[in-house]
């Protein structure tokens, strides 16, 4: 009697829970393939932490005017955002980097949307006494070649390099201009901006690299053979540490998300919102970059 | 005709069978999850060694770590990241044990009345902290006071031990506690009345008879602390080296965990190998767990 029970009780918890995955699995699917009957439209955009400022006040300025459109937006790393695109459970990924610079992801199966730039430079403790190097000396202070601030001019104070984790945009964008290959120092590795910028800001002699929009007064950026990071200087790539934010989706997508996307390049996000929250509008671009990091004139 | 009521089921019965099925069905949800969360975890973790042929035995002796997104080649090691997360953890317990037991004493034995009324729930406020809170003062004022009095960036075991001595004390004191006041009060009296002092009480009658218990406290702390990703990630440095010294960044499991997951793509080396972490981890707290079942078998109090 007692063991029939349980057995009982262990199909029945087994029913439940297929149950609810095969719900879950159908309602994922129909999201991505969505249709344009529905009256209210969900969107979802799962991604990129560097980009998820400009799409939450962009999402939240579009919901306004468009009320039966819902677009839901997360962070998780632009792994997580190329991944899931790719999958199909979400309807775009917000990425700092191509797809193709990804191992694993199917980019010739997705469509890439780029919303924004955002330009970033080395950034160090103001009390370093540097404030301009060449790109050379910059490399070896991150390949750990040079590692007090008096060989390049500063007080002597050790170099501790602060660098971002593995795999993400901003150090592939870092590492693609500035080391060419090499391999950067064993270092501590941080995984947001904000904590990157709270550690320069506090650690003597530390050195690591931020996007334009997290630069404080108690931060020292720094320039490059003479080119001050600025964003006139990233539209005509005269300042090289720079990248697209890009919005991958499917190529077949639904009304909702091609409407959402085509918001995103209006003069009314890119003068505004992109502007606001430090980033470098698209249409103020000189120059375009590919895959492969090469520049060409537009 | 009306039923007899002594074959009809009452609503009694009704009721003991409904309950009875109700736990039978919660429980076989629990037993489901867990058994599909270890299936999961460890369907993903064997695939680094699988899918990727990296070898069982250089990801468990070698210490570097570079998923090969620059040149290409990958070194998986996992050695310094279970080494740290070990040191770390044993310090924290080192730090966060005697002070448990010495608030276990006072609000057991010393001062019962202020201690259940003010010091135990002050202790377990600590609980309901999130922990991305202790990382964030760990950050802004832990590391700044270490590296000004121990040198280095600040930034290393010891800054992750503290915090998470901090972090566990509420659990080591609160079972500390519990286990305190199990015991039997007849005893205590019985010492009194055989002239013994307070110290001798609690020395050779509280501790020794919820020793056990202690330990099992300790466990329980341990395992919390090994567990525990965010403020580590935020004050250890997410180095993956051997730390040379207490204040040299370094990385445990769970920061490495933090730190990469969403930088990876599901199904590529880079992710499988996070994954293979998160194996060691589950088995790393299976251990605990083992320990404290076989710690309290004997046990006829527990």
């Amino acid at each position: 009697m007692k063991a029939k029970l349980v057995l009982g009780s262990l199909a029945v918890a087994g029913l439940l829970l297929l149950g609810a995955c095969g719900k879950q699995a159908a309602a994922g699917n129909s999201s991505s393939s969505s249709s344009s009957t529905a009256k209210s439209a969900k969107v979802m955009a799962v991604g990129s932490t560097a980009l998820q400022p400009l799409v939450e006040q962009a999402a939240k300025d579009f919901q306004k005017e468009n009320s039966n459109i819902t677009v839901n937006v997360q962070g998780g790393g632009s792994g997580t955002g190329l991944s899931q695109v790719a999958q199909g459970s979400v309807a775009i990924g917000n990425s700092d980097i191509f797809a193709e610079a990804k191992d694993g992801v199917p980019a010739d199966k997705l469509t890439d949307h780029k919303v924004a730039v955002v330009g970033m430079a080395p950034v160090t403790n103001p009390e370093v006494g540097v404030k301009s190097v060449t790109m050379a000396q910059l490399k070896d202070i991150f390949t750990g070649k040079i590692k007090n601030w008096k060989e390049v001019g500063g007080h002597d104070e050790a170099i501790t390099v602060i660098n971002r984790a593995e795999g993400s945009g901003t150090r592939a964008t870092f590492e693609a201009a500035v080391l060419d290959g090499a391999k950067a120092v064993k270092s501590q590795e941080q995984d947001s901006n904000g904590t990157v910028q709270q550690i320069v800001r506090s650690t003597p002699g530390a050195i690591s690299y931020l996007a334009f929009s997290y630069f404080k007064s108690d931060i020292q950026p720094l320039a490059i053979d003479g080119v001050e990071p600025t964003e006139a200087n990233v539209t005509t790539n005269k300042w090289k540490i720079w990248s697209y934010e890009h919005m991958y989706t499917q190529k077949k997508i639904d009304d909702a998300t091609k409407k959402f996307l085509a918001y995103m390049e209006t003069d009314q996000v890119q003068n505004g919102a992109v502007k606001k929250l430090g980033y470098i509008s698209i249409h103020d671009m000189k120059v375009s970059k590919d895959a492969q990091n090469k520049v060409s004139e537009k | 005709m009306k039923p007899n009521p002594l074959f009809t089921r009452s609503k009694e019965i009704r009721q003991d069978n409904w309950g009875r099925w109700l736990c039978y069905i919660s429980v076989s949800i629990l037993l489901l999850l867990v058994v599909t969360i270890i299936y999961f975890i460890s369907s993903k973790g064997i695939q680094t060694f699988t899918k990727n042929h990296v070898s069982v035995w250089s990801f468990l002796t070698t210490a570097d770590w570079n998923t090969g997104s620059l040149n290409g080649k990958a070194d998986l090691g996992a050695l310094a990241l279970m080494t740290t997360s070990f040191v770390t953890t044993m310090l924290a317990a080192a730090l966060a044990t005697p002070l448990a037991f010495v608030i276990g004493i006072y609000v057991v034995a010393l001062q019962p009345k202020f201690g259940q009324k003010f010091v135990q729930p002050i202790i377990e406020l600590l609980l309901g902290i999130p922990s991305v809170v202790y990382g964030f003062i760990g950050l802004t004022v832990l590391v700044p006071i270490i590296r000004r009095h121990f040198g280095g960036t600040g930034f290393g075991i010891l800054a992750g031990a503290l915090i998470l001595a901090l972090m566990i004390l509420p659990t080591i004191t609160s079972l500390a506690i519990e286990s305190m006041r199990s015991v039997d009060p007849s005893y205590q009296k019985f010492a009194y009345t055989l002239g013994c002092t307070r110290w001798q009480v609690i020395y050779h009658v509280i501790l020794r008879i919820s020793a056990k218990k202690l330990v099992v406290a300790v466990i329980y702390g341990v395992a919390r602390a090994f567990g525990e990703a965010l403020a580590v990630q935020m004050v250890i440095g997410n180095t993956v080296q051997f730390a040379t010294n207490l204040v040299s960044p370094t990385a445990t499991l769970t920061s490495k965990l933090t730190t990469d997951i969403g930088n990876t793509i599901d199904g590529t080396l880079p992710n499988n190998a996070l994954w293979t972490l998160a194996l060691i981890l589950l088995l790393i707290s299976l251990a605990f767990n083992l320990i404290v079942k076989g710690f309290t078998k004997g046990d006829r109090s527990a």
